[in-house]
This record gives structure tokens, sequence and C-alpha cells, in this order.
């Protein structure tokens, strides 16, 4: 569903990703990781189609997104950004329902269908009662919950999140990516960007670990974390247990 | 009076309920303000009666040769520049965006003092000034996109600084200009530039309404992709948004309103601002409403604005427009001090 092939990209003349290939599919849950200033996000932001690489491809179900309508691109993805700050006072239920423009025709309005899937979202992130607040008045984790309902909203068979658990206490972290594993239950292509190894380890059928703009180990959990080259990636020994429902979790030392 | 939905999805009844408002109102101020004039020996207000508007006398020739084309021009002005303003705000996500700051106005005017000072309007009259100053709007929008484009992306804080340095050129540009002028033609360069709709005729107005039809149809239709926009370039395209092509229609439809605006009255500043602000907090900021609300609102505030300078003594409906503009600046600065979301720093 999502494919790089040996993507090569650079802001500058220096390159930030170097020959990277990478694919989710259907029904796949996979987590991007790595230290800060490896690479992630951008390898995200071309995976979505929002930055053209220089040399390699990039595809969204067999299309190439740089040569496909941005609307036919949406229906298909759902990208989360990093950071999302808006310049008007939106409510949030305004910002979920966002997510439904690439399926509203012409300067269409909000239909009866739309404002369902959006409280149906905003309940699956445990915001509902927050549909009415004005987005700019809500606290960082509300705002982030609402940001990923809007995400879900969009009904889209691929969704890429740049840290979608960043600023979330322990139980929303564990409640969306919860929602994520549901996602990919229902035959959804699932790429995060995450520091949470925890949630990579417990909830990712694959991890994908990068250090300096390239990718240095692309296999199951378990084995990526015990890489030799991972944890020297990070700069740290990485020790993985698991718990007695057999759940892993990690520690960094 | 707040119509701020509380969040609920905008369904067609409610849209119908903000423009039947908002066209009622307007429709009402449009039919008093051609009665409302100076009274006898200037002094005073005096309401024309309606009867004598039907007659053969001074009053109806008041109304249909001088009044009612100086208050559709003032509406049309109006509709012009407070969309435009709205659109400039949403796409460069900027709240104090408007024709003024991005150095739009200033461009027209200085094309239109050249044309001044070349004796355009002694050949072709107002409407070779008003052809000049559509040109300088166009050529400064241009300008301004090249200068504040980072590669493919137009960073607001690019946009606006390229804005500000385009506005002070042209401006001192056009004083140099006004220096070598003669008196005549100083005096007809600060008329214009005061802003002022005088000598407006219905051909006049009959002649800008395609345009600023097109325009207004054009920002229409963006209205929920400059929604989409509020949240940033990429967030936008996440939904569906083709930014560039938004953000060029957006600007070229905004353009195309400023010029044709200037034209016909010459530069008016703070409707681009004050109305878009006004309605934001009373329809919410949805442009898909706010866009058609402040074609309404921007065209009642300048109708308004052009008739008290009428009753003032014809004074250029720029000059009430400014004077209103600045204690509305302190009043939003006034309320950003108390934590305004307008005024946040992201």
């Amino acid at each position: 569903m999502l494919a790089l092939a040996d993507v090569t990209f650079g802001y500058d003349a220096r390159a930030v990703v170097r020959g990277v290939s990478l694919t989710v599919a259907r029904g796949e849950l996979v987590a991007l990781v790595g230290p800060n200033g490896a690479g992630k996000t951008t390898v995200a932001r071309l995976a979505a189609g929002l930055v053209p690489p220089r040399t390699g491809t990039a595809r969204i179900d067999g299309r190439d997104p740089a040569t496909t309508a941005r609307r036919e691109v949406a229906q298909r993805l759902a990208y989360l950004p990093q950071r999302y700050e808006l310049a008007f006072p939106f409510t949030a239920l305004e910002v979920v329902m966002m997510g439904r423009y690439a399926r509203q025709r012409g300067p269409g309005l909000d239909s009866a269908a739309d404002e369902a899937a959006a409280r149906a979202a905003l309940a699956r992130c445990d915001v509902a009662g927050l549909a009415e607040r004005r987005f700019d008045a809500l606290s960082g984790g509300e705002r982030r919950r609402i940001v990923l309902a809007q995400a879900l909203c969009q009904g889209a068979e691929a969704i890429i999140l740049d840290e979608p658990t960043a600023a979330l206490d322990p139980a929303h972290a564990i409640a969306v990516a919860q929602a994520l594993a549901d996602e990919r239950g229902r035959g959804a292509a699932v790429l995060i960007v995450t520091h949470d190894l925890d949630l990579a380890a417990r909830y990712a059928d694959r991890i994908v670990a990068m250090a300096d703009g390239a990718v240095v180990a692309d296999a199951a959990p378990a084995a990526v974390l015990a890489d030799p080259r991972v944890q020297a990636a990070f700069g740290v020994t990485l020790h993985v247990g698991a718990l007695p429902g057999g759940e892993r979790f990690v520690v960094a030392r | 009076m707040s119509f701020v939905s509380g969040g609920a999805r905008l369904t067609r009844a409610r849209w119908s309920l903000y423009l039947s408002v908002g066209v009622i109102g307007l429709a009402v101020i449009l039919l008093l303000a051609p009665l409302v004039g100076p009274g006898a020996h200037g002094r005073g207000v005096a309401l024309m009666s309606p009867r004598a508007v039907w007659g053969d006398g001074i009053d109806a020739t008041i109304f249909w040769h001088v009044r009612l084309p100086r208050t559709l021009a003032a509406a049309l002005v109006g509709a012009a520049l407070a969309a435009a303003g709205c659109a400039f705000q949403a796409v460069l996500r900027n709240p104090l965006a408007e024709p003024f700051t991005l150095g739009v106005s200033s461009g027209a005017s200085l094309a239109a003092v050249i044309a001044i000072r070349l004796g355009v309007a002694s050949v072709a009259g107002t409407a070779g000034v008003g052809a000049a100053a559509v040109i300088g709007a166009v050529a400064a929008v241009a300008l301004v996109w090249q200068l504040g484009r980072v590669g493919a992306t137009l960073p607001p804080a690019t946009l606006v600084l390229a804005g500000v340095t385009v506005s002070m050129f042209c401006g001192a540009a056009a004083l140099v200009v006004q220096a070598t002028a003669d008196f005549a033609e100083m005096s007809r360069m600060l008329r214009w530039m005061m802003g002022g709709l005088e000598w407006t005729q219905l051909a006049t107005v009959a002649r800008a309404l395609p345009p600023l039809v097109l325009g207004a149809a054009v920002l229409i239709w963006l209205g929920r992709d400059l929604n989409a926009l509020a949240a940033g370039p990429e967030a936008a395209a996440s939904v569906g948004v083709a930014v560039g092509r938004t953000q060029t229609l957006a600007f070229a439809a905004a353009s195309l309103l400023v010029g044709t605006s200037i034209a016909i009255a010459g530069p008016i500043g703070f409707v681009g601002l004050i109305v878009p602000h006004a309605l934001r907090a009373t329809v919410g900021p949805d442009h898909r409403v706010l866009v058609p609300m402040s074609l309404l609102g921007g065209a009642a505030l300048v109708v308004g604005c052009d008739t008290i300078a009428r009753v003032l003594g014809q004074l250029p409906v720029g000059v009430v427009t400014a004077l209103a503009g600045g204690p509305f600046f302190l009043v939003l600065l006034v309320r950003g001090k108390r934590g305004s979301a307008l005024w946040r720093s992201e």
C-alpha cells in the first residue's frame, strides 16, 4: 500500500535521507524509530507524497503521488503531521470534519454522515466531550487526540502518523495505539513515527530503525531492538522483557 | 448578536440563515443610504422622501445620477476589499494580512500616480488611471509573490515581509513622482490616493461588475480549501487540498478584486481587516460562510462609511474608513493583551 524504493532527499546540498526503501502492506502496522535527526519525519513526508524524492520512487496504492490529484491521495491516505496549529478559532468538531473534505463535492457543506463519522472518531479518541470546544483552547494532549480523530475520520486505507502519542499520558497513549491496531485490524496500512519503543514493541508488526538518514534495521520488533546497530544508533543498551501475558516492554540504559 | 455555531456542522439551513440575514441587512442599507444626505446649507442630516425619487425634481436627479451610482460603487468596493482581505488572511494564515499590508494597494497607487503624471488621465480619463491601478496591483502581487516564495512554498513571514518592503518602496516612489508634478496633477493624485467615490457613474459600476463577480465566485468556491489551509500547507494537503493551486487561485482572485476596487475608488484602507475580523467573531471562522458574509459585510460597511462621508461634507470615503480603522485596531490590541486567540503567537 505504501512503498518507498531507494529514496534520497535533502533540503539543501546535504542528503537527510539516503537510499531508504520501505513498504507497509494492508493490514500491517509499522513503527519507524530512530534517534533525533535520523530523518524519520522526512521519510514519513516522502511516504505521504508531501515532498518529492530526489532519486528513487514513492508509491501510494501503486500510484505516484506527484502525478495524482491530492484529493485522490487523501481518499487513500491520511497523514498526521508532527505539529498542527490553527490560525483561526475553529472548534474541535470543525477540525475533525476537515477530515471529510476529500469526500465532499464542489464547495459542499457538511452532511449528516460527515458529522456522524466525525463524532464517532472523536469518541474513539476519547474526546467526544470536547467537540464544541475551541481547538486552540485545549491542552496539547487533547489537541493531539482531536487531530488523530481527524485522521481516523478520513476513512483512508493507509495512515501515516508522525509521533501520534507525543504529549499523551500513558492511558491515552495506549488507547491511541489500540485505535491504530484496530485500524490495522480492518485492513489499513499504518505507519507511525515514534520515540515510544514500548508501544512500538507491543503493537507494531515490524520496526524500521533509522540512523543518519538510512535504514539500519527492518524486521520484527524483538529482532530490531536486540540489533547492536540499532542500540549503537540510539547510544544506549535496550533491554526487552515480557510481562506474564506476553506483552513486551523495553528498558533503555 | 452572535450566530457562532458552537461547533455544529455547517448545514444548508444554517448557511442559508447567515446569508439571508446578511442579504436583508445589506438590502436595507442599500435602500436607505441614497436617501440620506447633508441637510440644508450643509448642516445636519436630511432624509429624502422616497416619493421624490420618482418625480422630476432635483431630488430625483441627485438620487439617480449622484447617490445611487456612488452607493452601488461603495457596495462593490467594500465587498471586494473585505473578501480579498479574508482570502489573504486565510492563505497567509495571518489575521493581519490585507491588501495594504501586502503592498497591493501601494503598487496600485504608484501605478495610478505615474499614470496621472504622464497625462493618462487627460487622454483616457479616470478609466485610464483605473486600468493603470489594476496593472499596478497585479504587478505588486507578482513581485511580492516572487520575493516571498521559498522554493515551492509561501511562508507567511517572508510573504508579509516582502509585502511591507514593496509597500514602502512603492510609497516612496509615489512621493518622488508627486514631487515632480505640477499643482493640478498633485491635487488629482492626492484626491485619488485618499480614496473617493465622488465622480462614480453607473457605467463605471457596470464595467467593474464582471471582474468582481468572477473574483468573488472563485473565493466562494475555495471556501473549504481555505479552511484546511488554516492548519498549514501539509495539513491541508493531507485532507486533499491542492495547496499550490489553491494559493495561486486565491491570490489571483483577491488581486483581481483589489485592483478593480482601486480602479473604482482609489486605495481604501482597513476594510479588508475590519470586516473579516468582526465576522469571524460573529459567524465563526468557516470560510464557506465567512467569504460570502465578508462580501455582504464589506459592502454594508463601505456604504455606511460613504454615507457618513457625504453627510460630513463630501469627505473621501477612505478618510472615514481609516478613522474607523484606527480605533478598531486599538480595540483588537486591548483584547489581544487580554489573551484573544486572534493575536496569539504560533
